[in-house]
């Protein structure tokens, strides 16, 4: 059981963590999410007492790890995969920490078989790739047969069979009843490891649930809808239909309504109704990625910004129109739809339709210059015409913040 | 109980990297060729010399001329040791392991001193017997008033050099900042400080003029120097104390 009172750090003026108050327990696997640069790792440290927490405090088994009793056959970490001496080969790498918690050395060859390091036991870690170096990182952390395991970011690097293996490692050292903490900024992986999830944004919490709560709680059903381009005011005139009828609608990017609260046969009656054609209605459901990214979009350190390459490109011919951009890129608040899945939808669609294409199960027909079917993207725009008025063409840096407008608590400590 | 399995871990983790046995075989080989060297140039010219400096003439100390270059691998040795903990990462492994962060760092350089200890030993031995050879009818015997002294003293002044170095880079943490500085300071500025006459008396109080004394026999004719040769080495000795404590107290209260 790991638990965190009012834990803070600060360094000089950037505060890195901020009163994070949570508990890790023992039999499930706990999720640690947040973006890049949001404090997982100066939490891992304080944890390890390694960094010292400006204000509260964190505990293992009721004590701060410094004062915890044999604390290498306890707690089992992995901190940075690269945190090796790049000369020293994997086994005296191994042996050295073994040697440091009292650890007879055949428990050395012991984890080297339990990560598949056993091979490269003699080689120097310096020409370990990064996956290499995480299992060898989880090695060290698995030991001293610790009770309480601490993963910073543990898949990074990892091919798929690596990030299976990991995920299985978790959920057995779980089910042994250990406690299994693991950090990652990847809600996917987490969703499918994970009992349990703590997700953080500048150093505060945000979320501190079990994965199922988060899921019911935050992927919400929705229903896109597309009316013809050419039309706009169709747009304009179903989007007040469907409100009218109890709908809460949301214009997305490019264009189409992402519609909730109406089942998709009512969405299309009321279309019907009031003389709207559908280019598109196909049933949704938000991810947990966009749910995590909608959770931190107001939290993210590092965002990137829209490649002008201002001086670069050259004058274009006249009459031609700049390139579209990409929907969602440098859009904070936008997010890309999930992908058409089989089976996961709880609208119209019959099940399991395996022949066909991925853009196909919607079947409406995207209209002159429609993107064939087969390329990565069906739902981004169509390629621009020349006989598509309203489109915002040259204004691709403007968030047009369509669902939860980012909240952009500047500075709210 | 807790300091014997350091000291194991710290064995095997220093054996296990090639810097240790490039950084020491470099303070052997460079101490040993260029105290020949020397000792030779010397034993040729010794009918040159005026009448003071025949006076002053200590074969003893010649054939230690060597380590003025060979305390600068072990500084190296001594450097990495530490601070290799700090570039690759290991140190938070490490402190993970062992939370008593005074006992993992004081095991540590213990491990890394008995080693320069027993390195520096062999080296001052063998810089002695093979620079005497050189110098032929000029040559002084072990069984000399002092060379024994002498000889072990240049053993411990090479440890001590080695140990001045973990203190330091426990301290700065980085390598190359470590590195950076104990090298230009004790290949040119203690020498220079050393050497001009405004400096000389407070040059000789820093670790390397001080610690050198031991390694003299004969005292130079007109020399004034405060301290015998063990209050040399003592001086030297507190020195070596001072960053050792410098490197725990920073050790102790920063985050790793």
């Amino acid at each position: 059981m790991i638990e965190a009172v009012g834990l803070t750090k600060r360094y000089g003026d950037k505060t890195a963590v901020y009163n994070l108050s949570f508990q890790v327990r023992p039999g499930a696997v706990t999720g640690f999410l947040g973006p890049n640069g949001s404090g997982k790792s100066t939490t891992m440290r304080m944890i390890l007492g390694l960094d010292n927490p400006t204000a509260g405090q964190v505990t293992i088994g009721g004590y701060p790890y410094r004062k915890l009793p044999n604390a290498p056959r306890q707690v089992g970490a992995l901190l940075d995969a690269k945190a090796v001496h790049g000369g020293r080969h994997a086994r005296n790498h191994l042996l050295s920490l073994a040697q440091l918690s009292g650890i007879p050395a055949r428990r050395v060859d012991e984890v080297l078989g339990v990560v598949g390091l056993q091979d490269v036991a003699k080689k120097r870690s310096k020409g370990f790739s990064l996956g290499m170096g995480q299992r060898l990182g989880i090695a060290a952390a698995l030991l001293g047969d610790p009770q309480v395991l601490l993963f910073d970011e543990p898949v990074n690097g990892l091919d798929p069979e690596g990030i299976l293996w990991v995920r299985n490692l978790m959920k057995s050292l779980a089910a042994e009843g250990r406690t299994v903490f693991v950090s990652s900024h990847l809600m996917s992986e987490m969703a499918l490891t994970a009992d349990h999830l703590i997700v953080i944004g500048r150093g505060q919490l945000l979320s501190d649930m079990s994965v199922k709560d988060f899921i019911s709680a935050n992927s919400a059903d929705f229903a896109r809808v597309r009316t013809p381009d050419t039309e706009p005011q169709l747009r304009e005139k179903l989007s007040s239909a469907l409100t009218g009828a109890g709908g809460h609608v949301l214009p997305e990017q490019d264009g189409a309504l992402r519609v909730t609260g109406l089942p998709l046969p009512r969405i299309s009656d009321i279309a019907h109704d009031t003389d709207v054609r559908l280019w598109e209605l196909s049933p949704h459901q938000a991810s947990l990625e966009e749910a995590y990214m909608r959770m931190t979009q107001g939290a993210v350190d590092y965002r990137s910004t829209i490649d002008q390459k201002a001086g670069l490109m050259e004058p274009l011919p006249p009459g031609a129109q700049p390139p579209m951009p990409v929907p969602g890129q440098g859009q904070p608040g936008w997010y890309a739809p999930p992908p058409p899945q089989q089976g996961g939808q709880p609208f119209a669609m019959p099940q399991g339709q395996p022949g066909l294409p991925p853009a196909g199960p919607y079947g409406a027909p995207a209209g002159p210059g429609a993107a064939p079917a087969g390329q990565p993207n069906p739902y981004a725009q169509p390629a621009p015409q020349g006989a598509a008025p309203a489109r915002p063409t040259a204004a691709p840096a403007q968030p047009s913040a369509p669902a939860a407008a980012p909240t952009k608590s500047e500075d709210a400590r | 109980m807790a300091a014997i399995q350091v000291v194991r871990s710290e064995w095997t983790k220093i054996r296990s990297v090639a810097s240790t046995v490039w950084t020491l075989s470099i303070a052997v080989v460079v101490t040993l060729a260029l105290g020949m060297l020397i000792s030779a140039l010397s034993k040729s010219e010794f009918d040159n010399l005026s009448r003071n400096e025949r006076l002053s003439f200590d074969p003893t100390f010649i054939s230690f001329a060597g380590m003025t270059l060979g305390q600068l691998a072990m500084i190296v040795f001594g450097v990495l040791v530490v601070s290799n903990e700090y570039s690759t990462g290991m140190i938070r492994t490490s402190l993970a392991a062992v939370p008593q962060r005074g006992t993992f760092l004081f095991s540590k350089i213990a491990v890394a001193t008995g080693l320069a200890l027993v390195v520096g030993m062999v080296t001052s031995f063998a810089t002695f017997v093979l620079g005497q050879a050189m110098l032929g009818s000029h040559r002084a015997s072990i069984s000399d008033q002092g060379v024994l002294r002498a000889v072990i003293g240049g053993g411990l002044y090479m440890t001590l050099i080695a140990v001045f170095s973990m203190g330091v880079a426990a301290m700065l943490r980085s390598p190359m900042l470590s590195l950076g500085i104990l090298m230009p300071f004790f290949f040119l500025i203690s020498n220079i400080l050393g050497n001009v006459p405004a400096t000389r008396k407070v040059g000789r109080f820093l670790p390397d003029q001080a610690g050198s004394r031991i390694m003299q026999v004969v005292t130079p004719v007109d020399d004034d120097t405060p301290y015998g040769p063990w209050g040399g080495l003592g001086i030297m000795l507190l020195w070596v104390l001072a960053a050792l404590v410098g490197g725990y107290a920073v050790l102790k209260r920063r985050d790793a």
